[in-house]
């Protein structure tokens, strides 16, 4: 078939798919953003397996009309983060739950729903809304996000007017087999305010996610989510980012379970002196496919960021990785650092990673690297010539091999929190 | 408390046969060097006691305390009171030293069916253990082995047999790679735990190790067999006269 069949096949596939979704109510401007997003989306076409950044991650199940059922599931530990004194936004199936959630108040914090802001008219929603996911459709198309904005039916929007001592927290509960989220959330951190979110749980039988935040001059954003223990739950995340000078963006996110997520980031760089880290730890069984794709730019000096992620895969289970640096023009003194590596703890399962580096400034410091392998049989049999019994030995090596992910998130309860669910799991499927 | 009988050994691998016929018996509270030139099958001897992959046991059978060892996996061998003191000790990025230690301690004590140590008393033991084998805060909580100097690595390994408490110890080379310094703080570290019942076997190639360590008995390997036992006096023949002229004896006998 030609190419432009391909794509004429592709517009027209997501021309019949748009049709029967409800474009949510708003205010005119709201909607006018929507609409420029859905002509966007028409233009580009949803995605294709054909498709560059999609050949190892295949979208039909993310884009047809009838979502995938996914049974919940319910367990007999508390979820994540249940400890910490946070603010509690809670999402159920994509609905917001005033019940079940705190009041939508903090000291040096405005937040509120999505869906009662483009009902208004708040300036500073008004000029992100939809804007950075627009802006990072270049150089590679993420129509996922762009059928977000078009679509979303809400989120919260996030203003962080000086440090903000509670995190807030969003909980996103599945309780309905076949159900769709599609939620959106704006955030803005404003200069010298910091602020931390957490997001955790798996949603809806399929979600899709659009988070924007924009880190002001000298202000921090720490985030750290869990994508819930449903298994059969599909996931299509986007995280954007813009980042100003003197400013801290840090971001992780661990995974276990999913028959299919798909975490995009694109962080983009622009002030000087700042630091972007974004890491991930997955652990997947059986039909689990997990995918990162990462696109960072460094467009200001003296700028550090690091990507760390890392899969330990078993049983059948895939891993994608993505992931780029692009250094533009100028951005002298970038400190740039991107790892990927896969544990296969069989034959059975797939690491596949693409780590891309473009450096168009010349007095920086750029390292990448990939690697895919199984567990250090050195290793297992020093751990085991100490008494330590081979599964144990094993889980050890695993937790030890996701450190470097891990010791990317801020708090050591959270750290503890984390390393706890993934012994969990390792635990469940000693054989 | 050790007795290797007629141990026959060949690699996995390929057709290769490493040892030929090991005889060795080690009482309770003895302390016994293995000397040989390389290739003899000194460190094999050792890997195929502590259970390593690789290796095939085509005759012959090892017993501590009476037990057959050679059927059993590298842990239970460890819960059984075998500890080998690794020539190359294993780095292992992720991993702190300290939780090393208290995992392994308390994996044996689960294994005996003792009742494991409470965070607490670790940590107690562990400072008082790695204060006398100078080794610092900062050592134990680095990630295993990562960025240590040759003689901190043995140092290690003396430190986690300080924790374990084994019935017998193999040290591997422990001399290799070590100043004299090192050597003596390591030697020190190993005669505190001689205490008249826990057995020692010393491979090396050196007479200086057993300066420290003071050998009762003294073997010397070659081509897979122990081909001459004494006391500590042969340890100094071999240092004055190398390896050839016990070896020309051995071959002309």
């Amino acid at each position: 078939m030609k190419r432009s069949e391909l794509k004429q096949r592709k517009l027209d596939a997501t021309q019949a798919r748009v049709l029967d979704v409800q474009m949510p109510d708003g205010a005119s401007w709201a909607k006018s953003l929507r609409e420029d997003a859905l002509s966007r989306l028409l233009t580009m076409g949803l995605p294709a397996a054909r498709d560059e950044y999609w050949r190892w991650t295949r979208p039909d199940t993310l884009i047809s009309a009838e979502v995938p059922k996914a049974a919940t599931f319910s367990a007999d530990e508390a979820p994540l983060f249940s400890s910490i004194d946070r603010l509690k936004v809670v999402f159920v199936d994509g609905v917001f739950d005033a019940d079940a959630s705190d009041d939508l108040s903090g000291e040096n914090l405005e937040i509120m729903r999505l869906s009662d802001a483009l009902a208004t008219d708040i300036h500073w929603v008004r000029d992100a809304y939809g804007v950075q996911e627009k802006k990072a459709q270049v150089p590679v198309e993420r129509p996922m996000a762009t059928f977000n904005t078009a679509f979303a039916t809400d989120g919260i929007v996030l203003r962080a007017t000086g440090k903000v001592s509670r995190p807030v927290s969003l909980i996103y509960l599945h309780q309905d087999d076949s159900s769709e989220a599609i939620l959106h959330h704006v955030i803005r951190v404003e200069e010298g305010a910091e602020v931390t979110v957490l997001e955790n749980g798996p949603a809806a039988a399929r979600f899709n996610k659009v988070m924007e935040v924009d880190v002001a001059d000298g202000a921090a954003f720490h985030h750290v989510r869990a994508q819930g223990r449903d298994h059969e739950r599909r996931a299509v995340t986007h995280l954007f980012a813009t980042v100003g000078s003197e400013a801290t963006f840090k971001s992780f996110t661990m995974t276990a379970n999913g028959v299919l997520t798909r975490n995009e980031a694109f962080i983009d760089i622009i002030g000087d002196d700042s630091v972007a880290h974004i890491a991930g730890a997955a652990m997947g069984d059986g039909d689990f496919h997990h995918d990162d794709t990462v696109f960072i730019t460094h467009d200001a000096e003296r700028c550090e960021s690091r990507q760390v992620f890392k899969k330990v895969l078993r049983n059948g289970a895939k891993g994608v990785f993505q992931g780029k640096i692009l250094v533009k023009e100028g951005a002298q003194k970038t400190d740039g650092y991107q790892i990927s590596q896969g544990l296969l703890l069989d034959d059975d399962s797939q690491f596949l990673a693409k780590p891309e580096l473009e450096i168009y400034a010349d007095d920086v410091a750029c390292s990448h690297g990939s690697t895919v392998g199984a567990i250090d049989e050195e290793a297992l049999f020093y751990l085991r010539s100490r008494g330590v019994t081979t599964p144990e030995a094993t889980d050890l090596l695993v937790i030890a091999f996701l450190a470097e992910a891990i010791e990317e998130i801020e708090s050591p309860e959270i750290v503890e929190d984390v390393l706890h669910r993934f012994e969990g799991w390792l635990q469940r499927r000693r054989s | 408390m050790l007795e290797i009988k007629n141990l026959h050994v060949k690699l996995e691998e390929e057709d290769k046969q490493i040892l030929k016929g090991v005889n060795l018996q080690v009482g309770p509270g003895e302390v016994h060097a293995i000397m040989g030139p390389n290739g003899s099958g000194k460190s094999t001897t050792s890997y195929v006691l502590s259970g390593r992959d690789g290796y095939e046991v085509t005759e012959g059978e090892v017993l501590l305390d009476d037990e057959n060892i050679l059927e059993l996996e590298p842990e239970e061998r460890a819960a059984a009171g075998l500890f080998l003191a690794f020539q190359y000790p294993v780095e292992i990025p992720g991993v702190s030293n300290m939780t090393f230690l208290r995992t392994a301690v308390n994996a044996q004590r689960k294994a005996r069916d003792e009742e494991e140590l409470s965070a607490t008393d670790f940590l107690k033991l562990v400072r008082a253990k790695a204060k006398s084998l100078k080794i610092d805060a900062d050592m134990l909580k680095r990630p295993v082995n990562m960025g240590f100097s040759g003689g901190e690595k043995k140092r290690n390994e003396i430190l986690q047999m300080a924790m374990l408490e084994p019935k017998l110890c193999i040290l591997d080379e422990t001399d290799s790679g070590l100043d004299v310094d090192a050597m003596k703080l390591v030697s020190e570290g190993v005669n505190a735990l001689r205490d008249g019942k826990r057995s020692f076997v010393v491979i090396t190639h050196y007479q200086r190790l057993l300066d420290h360590i003071k050998p009762d008995v003294v073997h010397i390997m070659y081509d897979g067999r122990i081909v001459k036992t004494g006391g500590p006096d042969l340890a100094l023949e071999v240092e004055n006269n190398g390896y050839a002229d016990i070896l020309a004896e051995v071959e002309n006998a």
